[in-house]
């Protein structure tokens, strides 16, 4: 009977996680970012980088939900970026079901940077 | 030809959270933790390095390199490549002694890639951490995590990287040790040293100028790189690549990520460079081969994720 209420207590909360741009949703543990949550669930729909908030590549436009955010590279979201919801999908941490949009990492001009590749290197 | 810089002598990096950069740098990589200065930079070093400190981080809301400097082997030489560095053409500063506590003054140069080089000759020698230099022991007890021994180099995206060898050869007296050159003889990697180590910089051809991709941690043994491999995955901490063997410059290396974001390396083994070899050529079409020579497939991510 204790074993069984222990059981329950530390099944994680999770939360449903729209990518409408590439019709897929997974589900992110609670306490998990955005990007760690997709991993674990092994989906792929969010470009993966150096997942600590630096590299720009898992770039995404955030449309609903609550999450909490840690500090991100001002080189990928400025402060008008953040007006119009986009962060980097790494350092944003769900709170609820939400609702994105990915691939919105502009490769410098001169790169042959294509995020199909990233995703089948994934 | 040789101009008087000896090595590398430290790099300042730009972190978005210095308690957590402090996990990875002091905890994981086991450099040992110097001191914190008025500005809340800390200092930090690899357990036989002889000087001061030789990683300093700086909390900012940008990650990346604020600059990486080279020791001299006199006053004098500073003050003979101050006047070249001016007659290049570069910007250059003076920054007085101890705006990095211990360390002398320097002369800040900017360079075609965009990013900031120092040279320096004077710092505080505290010896290498927890030997004596008399009948020293073989290591020190109390080295946590992958047990650094040093700040070896690192590699750095920019535009003109051809512009920056003319820089590093010319003014500096770096050796050009090692190329990747395309099919119509353009070189868009270059491995550059000062003494006898198969790099103590290196450039990447990049069109966003100053950028950072790697600071590079020397360990002695490839036993010591899989050691670190292990303790990647203990600590969850967001992986690269490897464990696995370079082509260019043969070292046995894993690349993963600081708490910011930025590429960190530890690596053993690798090539040596006397000033009359010439450079080692790769390939452009073996480029594969020549940045994971086990695969031989190259990884976007490797290639394009930058701080």
């Amino acid at each position: 009977m204790t074993e069984a209420v222990n059981q329950t207590n530390t099944v994680k909360q999770h939360f449903r996680i729209r990518v409408i741009n590439r019709d897929q949703e997974y589900s992110c543990e609670a306490g998990k970012s955005l990007l760690t949550g997709m991993e674990s669930d092994y989906e792929h729909c969010i470009n993966i980088g150096c997942r600590g908030g630096g590299c720009g590549v898992c770039k995404i436009r955030i449309l609903e939900g609550m999450y909490q955010q840690k500090r991100m590279s001002k080189a990928h979201i400025k402060e008008q970026d953040i007006e119009q919801g986009f962060a980097l999908a790494c350092r944003i941490f769900p709170s609820g079901d939400m609702v994105i949009e990915s691939d919105h990492q502009q490769a410098p001009a001169g790169t042959q940077q294509q995020s199909e590749k990233d995703v089948k290197n994934n | 030809m040789k101009k008087g810089i000896m090595r590398p002598g430290h790099i300042q990096l730009r972190v978005l959270d210095m308690e957590e950069a402090l996990k990875h740098y002091r905890d994981l990589l086991g450099l040992i933790e110097v001191e914190t200065d008025e500005q809340g930079r800390v200092y930090l070093k690899g357990w036989t390095e002889v000087d001061k400190f030789s990683v300093v981080l700086r909390e900012a809301d940008e990650p990346g390199m604020d600059f990486v400097a080279y020791k001299c082997v006199s006053e004098a030489v500073v003050d003979q490549l101050h006047q070249e560095l001016l007659e290049f053409g570069c910007q250059v500063e003076e920054i007085p002694a101890d705006e990095l506590n211990g360390c002398g003054r320097r002369i800040r140069f900017d360079s075609p890639t965009g990013h900031f080089f120092e040279i320096f000759a004077s710092k505080e020698q505290t010896g290498k951490w927890g030997v004596s230099n008399t009948n020293p022991e073989a290591w020190p007890r109390g080295l946590t995590g992958m047990k650094a021994t040093r700040f070896d180099h690192c590699l750095l995206y920019g535009p003109n990287i051809a512009g920056t060898l003319d820089l590093f050869q010319k003014v500096l007296g770096f050796d050009l040790a090692e190329q990747v050159v395309d099919d119509k003889d353009t070189r868009i990697a270059q491995f550059l040293t000062v003494g006898m180590k198969a790099h103590d910089v290196a450039f990447i051809e990049h069109p966003e100028p100053g950028k950072l991709h790697h600071v590079s941690f020397f360990l002695d043994t490839w036993n010591d790189v899989l050691r670190a491999a292990d303790l990647i995955s203990m600590n969850d901490v967001s992986l690269d690549i490897g464990p696995t063997r370079h082509g260019l410059t043969h070292g046995k290396t894993i690349y993963f990520f600081d708490p910011s974001g930025n590429r960190s390396e530890v690596f053993s083994g690798g090539d040596y460079h006397y000033s009359d070899h010439p450079p080692v050529t790769w390939s452009a079409d073996k480029l594969g081969k020549a940045i994971f020579y086990h695969d031989r497939v190259l990884n976007e991510r490797f290639l394009t994720v930058l701080t």
